[in-house]
């Protein structure tokens, strides 16, 4: 499907006057900084205990949850992030084998975020640290950006009538911002399942544990060779390792073009130097001027024939 | 010359009528729900969901409501910029339909914005990336151009003398002058408005259709396409002479006026051009991407493609054909109507029925206050359109009973 809608692309821009030009990423500020963080999900290791629920209640200041954090009954039905939970876990059970697997979900921090492009305001961002954060103050609440987010992540509040916000993990942005601080959640867990470090590390360390399992992990069986987030939409700051192939948990198969490399290639093409649309307005006037010109000479030559069949 | 009559107001029905009546009660509910939004937020009235995050107002007052405000450029193109002087006498009411449609974009956006008192942020933080923020600046600009391509309107209807009432009787001579002034700014202003209209329509229109091209595993592959930008576009172009014959004829008939048949017939030449154009361009990028095969095999979405293609474009595109359909005022009426409904439900199709987000708990179906506002800004704009042309010279017909 990528292939052929790359081929259709230049089909279009012919079909559209040469319009689509090549991808500006300098404009987009979307490129990968040098130095990002990212974390690392080890599906083996979580045993769904919900202390990173807890950690990331307590860090935001998110109101008490509908059932105690202690309940652990609670991840056997599939939940998403809401506007008063930013991540959660949900328990799958995986046939043939013996243990469900925990599966962790909040922001992906992807390195060119959909949700980041999107805003018509600029009030999603991808911080140098490789954080997307949200800033409510220049925010309209149109919800594109939850359009956009291709693992449906951003939740909004839309009990508050006037002040409502977009609201998903924001990476701990102040507490990683500081030396030495990590997410909340990675901070709180017990089993150690989530690595925080930089992105190029996390990475690493993936492909290590893959390759190379400890004695830790090789209980919970040997990893499948595959990192769910280092290539997925243009890949993201938060990655996964897992026991179990990624399809069989409910992870979404995702294209390695990341959603804006399109829509921005579209929209910049058409206002590039705002070239085409000045080229439209002097060609339509020039029309404008020859018929202009053309009434004109009907005219001293006595009626228009307007209104004639 | 002589035998064009001028536009002036409609004077020859009631200002209240039971139809009048029926409306202002749809405005009504229609405003109790919007009332009720501010006061309870968007989860009181709306079926909204962090899964579906777009509902029923945007895609009918927002996206559709853009498409069929298209008549205003593709008729002032026309009959300004490619010499179709005949058809200047739909021009005002197009332009009306145009400048009431995008107001009521707006006040549509103002209801479904999570904090609609920060409308105006994109003005001052701009995001050049964001296919959203073209779309909101070229919808403002264009706006803005379309009340300055009414102005000469009101100057005409007042340009006789204000006759104000006693204490302020004084400042009819200042207010006559600025008028006059008013008058001979816009003459020579009107050619550049026009076009910027035509360009900024172009590009608002297009980016419609791009913008939900930002989610591609969302969108099912029968309306996900890169040219979509362009089939939104041509759609537009193809809808506005068949949304002015829709209006003017409905116009006509409320307001017991003869119908333009004779500018109108013409003008629907063109439609049959524009829709080949747009199921050619339709035809075309579904056999090069093979996305025709979503068609068959009992897609629960396929009857939604084709009742948009078949009914929307195909049979009104073969009706206008003939030259018998373009004269006679009931068969004219329902092929416009027919494209009309079609590229609405082709706006309706994009923004709802072709997104399925991956996780949702169950599928959004608009909530009884959403159908509510919707049509209560429908029945707003049909009384703002009753109002504008009683009053102002709009529209140039001959009295049914002469």
């Amino acid at each position: 499907m990528n292939i052929s809608r790359r081929r259709f692309l230049t089909v279009a821009a012919a079909a559209g006057g040469s319009i689509v030009a090549a991808p500006s990423r300098a404009l987009s500020g979307a490129r990968p900084p040098a130095r990002e963080y990212g974390c690392l999900v080890d599906l083996a290791l979580c045993d769904g205990c919900r202390k990173c629920e807890l950690a990331c209640n307590q860090a935001n200041a998110l109101p008490p949850p509908d059932r105690p954090f202690d309940d652990l009954s609670v991840v056997e039905r599939p939940r998403r992030p809401t506007d008063r939970a930013l991540t959660i876990v949900n328990k799958v059970a995986v046939a043939g084998r013996e243990k469900p697997v925990y599966v962790k979900v909040q922001c992906m921090h992807c390195n060119d975020p959909a949700c980041v492009s999107a805003c018509i305001v600029g009030a999603l961002t991808k911080e140098p640290n490789g954080a997307v954060v949200y800033d409510k103050s220049r925010c309209l609440g149109c919800r594109y950006c939850m359009v956009a987010c291709p693992f449906q992540v951003p939740a909004y509040e839309y009990r508050d009538p006037l002040t409502p916000r977009v609201t998903k993990c924001n990476f701990c942005f102040e507490r990683v911002s500081k030396e030495g601080g990590v997410p909340a959640c990675a901070k709180m867990c017990p089993k150690e399942a989530i690595e925080f470090g930089p992105r190029a590390d996390v990475l690493s360390l993936a492909r290590e544990r893959i390759s190379n399992p400890g004695t830790r992990h090789r209980k919970h069986g040997p990893h499948v060779p595959a990192i769910y987030g280092e290539h997925e939409v243009g890949g993201t700051a938060w990655m996964y390792i897992s026991p179990v192939p990624f399809a069989q948990l409910g992870f979404l198969a995702l294209p390695a073009e990341a959603p804006p490399r399109l829509t921005e290639a579209i929209q910049h093409g058409i206002f590039n130097g705002f070239i085409f649309p000045a080229a439209a307005y002097s060609l339509l006037g020039l029309v404008m001027y020859m018929f202009r010109d053309r009434s004109d000479r009907k005219e001293n030559g006595g009626g228009k024939g307007s209104g004639s069949r | 010359m002589s035998a064009e009559i001028a536009p002036r107001p409609v004077r020859t029905v009631p200002c209240f009528t039971s139809g009048v009546f029926a409306l202002l009660a749809v405005v009504a509910v229609g405003g109790i729900f919007a009332a009720w939004r501010l006061i309870s937020g968007l989860s009181a009235v709306t079926n909204l969901s962090d899964q579906y995050p777009w509902g029923l107002w945007i895609a009918v007052d927002v996206a559709t409501g853009v498409a069929l405000a298209a008549g205003g450029f593709t008729t002032g193109a026309l009959a300004y910029v490619f010499g179709g002087e005949r058809y200047r006498a739909v021009v005002r009411s197009a332009l009306l339909t145009a400048m009431l449609g995008y107001t009521f974009v707006a006040v549509g956006l103002l209801v479904d914005l999570g904090r609609p008192y920060a409308i105006w942020h994109p003005m001052i933080y701009w995001q050049g990336n964001s296919v959203l923020f073209e779309v909101g600046i070229c919808v403002m600009s264009y706006l803005a151009v379309l009340y300055l391509e009414f102005l000469p309107i009101v100057v005409e209807r007042y340009k006789d003398g204000v006759a104000l009432p006693r204490p302020f009787t004084a400042l009819g001579r200042p207010i006559h002058s600025a008028l006059t002034l008013t008058g001979r700014v816009m003459d020579r202003a009107l050619p550049f408005l026009i076009l910027a209209g035509v360009v900024l329509s172009c590009l608002h229109q297009s980016s419609l259709g791009t913008l939900m091209l930002i989610a591609p595993t969302k969108m099912h592959a029968l309306w996900f396409t890169p040219i979509s930008p362009l089939l939104f576009l041509m759609s537009a172009i193809a809808v506005g002479y068949p949304m002015v014959i829709v209006e003017s004829m409905i116009a006509s008939r409320s307001l017991k006026l003869e119908p333009e048949m004779d500018v109108l017939g013409p003008l629907a030449r063109f439609i049959p051009v524009f829709l080949g154009l747009y199921l050619a361009m339709k035809v075309g990028d579904m056999s090069i991407r093979g996305t025709w095969r979503h068609l068959v095999g009992g897609s629960p979405v396929a009857p939604w493609f084709a009742a948009e293609m078949i009914g929307g474009v195909a049979t009104p595109l073969f009706m206008l054909l003939f030259r018998r359909v373009r004269r006679s005022p009931p068969l004219l009426f329902a092929a416009a109507l027919m494209v009309v409904l079609g590229v609405a439900l082709n706006r309706l199709n994009v923004f709802l029925v072709a997104y399925s987000p991956p996780f949702a708990a169950k599928a959004y179906f608009p909530s009884p206050g959403e159908i509510a506002v919707t049509a209560a800004l429908i029945s707003t704009l049909v009384l703002a359109y009753r109002f504008t042309v009683m009053n102002f010279p709009v529209i140039a017909g001959r009295s049914r009973a002469s």
